[in-house]
């Protein structure tokens, strides 16, 4: 059965309009980029990406978020593979209530853990220092990785770990050569998820780091932000080139993300 | 809980080791240690003197505090009723007219949700800037009299940050919204129509229980992202002006890194720690209620 054609073209019009309201805002950061530099630098087009680089110094930045979010997703991904397969398919005494635990740390704010970490870690002098901004998001990475690899292996065949032990393969083996192969997709999943949260952190970074060279590439452009006032065009162009890497991986990840991000967010 | 497959391991311990002790070290110990500090009147440098619950009185006999948590209610319409509202007519009516395409929109309007808040609020800050775009827009077709500063407004700023809430939560709840009506049995439809169901009688007898549970998270979610409004309201308007946007996250960096009043941030905290926690906990039980 065929809508009328008045009903057809109004559905479209609502796909196109909310379409263009999303993009909107990205759009227009992404025109004033390209267009001519209203700072007087003179650059325009994709020379205003060169101009906010040397400017804003995000050659530094990038640096840094790539460094933090790359040991940030191999770290808490292999805890998580492990704590996961531990929970999803062994059984020992005080695993509900360990598992619960962690389960607190997927709802547990930044924001009340931020103040006692900054001056705790102060006290050991911590701060400033590359663990400071890597470790908590570990934390809190580890939380959800459990969670979810946990979720997955529990689901995976009982028949596959079975057949493992029988061929005499012990735990090690059994989660490295049986289980975690076909994962693939899950892994992926979190990998993309721990990579966007933690190369969007904020919050973290802006309180752990004072110096210049740990900045890392969102708190980078706040400050750029705040200092640079000359025009939009750089700043726009700056704001791009922070956005872009995630943005990139979505691209070709996108069924990951939104799986991930409503899958993940339907707890038992 | 049934009890997970496999027999009984000791081993297990040994994986959950490495996981239990980051975490337990980076957020469940902080947890503790917010409690505790929320229990002083502490500057961060000189010796802290205990002061019992006043901090956490202060949370609903200071005005300002007040304010914030006032604040966040605000926001929670913008972040949270709108988009439902929106997500839920927008994804019914496309999910019955199964146009084409829909792949791609899903695409596009879940964008918002990969891009760095930062790079969202320098975004938007340009747009409403007195002479950006909106206002161009709006002298454009002549209403010079509405055009202003939007964010450096009393009466406007809170909505305007609001706003961008709207925008950034409205395709997560659409996507969230499509996915579950497209789980629905055709027959249920079918069959509504056989009783002569409209659009509207069908749309709250068949497509509103169905999607209960879908309400549940994007009601959790973005009621979640409102009360955690920090990086675009540090960037867009830092609390400003006057204190027209400060909300319980930006209190939090405010009084521990700007005003050294760290236990007072910690309670803070604590509070919205389990106000999160509550509403997590009461919306899911609401929403198992109704299907069960």
């Amino acid at each position: 059965m065929r809508a009328p054609l008045a009903e057809r073209v109004g559905n479209y019009v609502l796909l196109i309009v909310f379409g263009l309201f999303a993009l909107g805002p990205i759009v227009t950061i992404l025109v004033a980029a390209l267009g001519p530099d209203d700072g007087g630098s003179g650059s325009s087009g994709f020379g205003n990406f060169g101009k906010a680089w040397e400017i804003g110094h995000f050659g530094s930045y990038l640096r840094t978020s790539l460094a933090v979010s790359v040991s940030v997703v191999v770290v808490s991904v292999l805890l998580s593979v492990l704590s996961g397969y531990a929970f999803g398919t062994m059984r020992f005494r005080g695993a509900g209530v360990l598992f619960y635990l962690f389960l607190l740390g997927i709802m547990m704010p930044t924001e009340a853990i931020v103040v006692p970490l900054y001056f705790d870690l102060r006290s050991l002098g911590l701060t400033d220092t590359f663990w400071a901004i890597a470790l908590p998001q570990v934390a809190q990475s580890v939380a959800f990785g459990t969670f979810w690899m946990r979720s997955y292996f529990r689901s995976s065949s009982r028949s596959l770990v079975e057949a493992a032990r029988l061929d005499g393969a012990g735990p090690w083996r059994t989660l490295w050569q049986v289980l975690v192969p076909p994962a693939r997709p899950a892994l992926v999943t979190l990998i993309v998820l721990v990579f966007m949260w933690t190369w969007n952190e904020f919050l973290i970074p802006l309180v752990m780091v004072t110096s210049e060279s740990l900045r890392t590439a969102p708190l980078g452009l706040a400050f750029f932000s705040g200092q640079y006032t000359s025009g939009f065009t750089l700043l726009a162009a700056g704001a791009v080139i922070v956005g872009t890497p995630v943005v990139l991986v979505y691209a070709f990840l996108q069924r990951h993300f939104i799986a991930g991000m409503l899958e993940g967010a339907v707890r038992e | 809980m049934s009890s997970p497959p496999g027999e009984p391991r000791k081993i297990g311990y040994l994986y959950i080791l490495p996981a239990l002790l980051v975490y337990g070290a980076f957020l469940l110990y902080p947890l503790g240690r917010a409690v505790h500090l929320s229990l002083f009147e502490w500057n961060g440098i000189t010796l802290g003197k205990f002061v019992g619950l006043s901090n956490y009185a202060d949370v609903v006999a200071d005005a300002g505090l007040r304010a914030a948590f006032g604040h966040a209610l605000v926001l929670i319409v913008f972040y949270s009723v709108l988009p439902v509202v929106i997500g839920l007519a927008l994804a019914s009516v496309l999910q019955r007219a199964r146009v084409r395409g829909l792949g791609f929109f899903r695409t596009v309007v879940f964008l918002p949700q990969v891009v760095a808040m930062v790079v969202v609020a320098v975004s938007w800050r340009h747009i409403y800037a007195p002479d950006g775009p909106l206002n161009d827009v709006l002298r454009a077709v002549g209403l010079d009299s509405v055009a202003r500063g939007w964010l450096g407004d009393y009466t406007f700023a809170l909505p305007a940050v609001g706003v961008i809430g709207t925008w950034f939560e409205t395709g997560l709840v659409t996507v969230l919204l499509l996915a579950g009506m497209a789980r629905i049995p055709k027959e249920r439809y079918e069959a509504a129509r056989l009783d002569g169901a409209g659009a509207f009688a069908e749309f709250f007898a068949v497509v509103l229980p169905a999607v209960r549970g879908e309400i549940a998270v994007a009601v959790t979610l973005t009621v979640i992202a409102a009360l955690r409004t920090f990086d675009l309201v540090y960037v867009t308007t830092s609390g400003g002006p006057g204190t027209s946007t400060s909300v319980p996250s930006y209190e939090v960096y405010h009084r521990a890194f700007e005003l050294g009043q760290v236990g007072s941030a910690a309670a803070i905290g604590v509070c919205l720690t389990v106000l999160i926690f509550v509403i997590t906990l009461g919306v899911n039980r609401l929403a198992d209620r109704g299907t069960a």
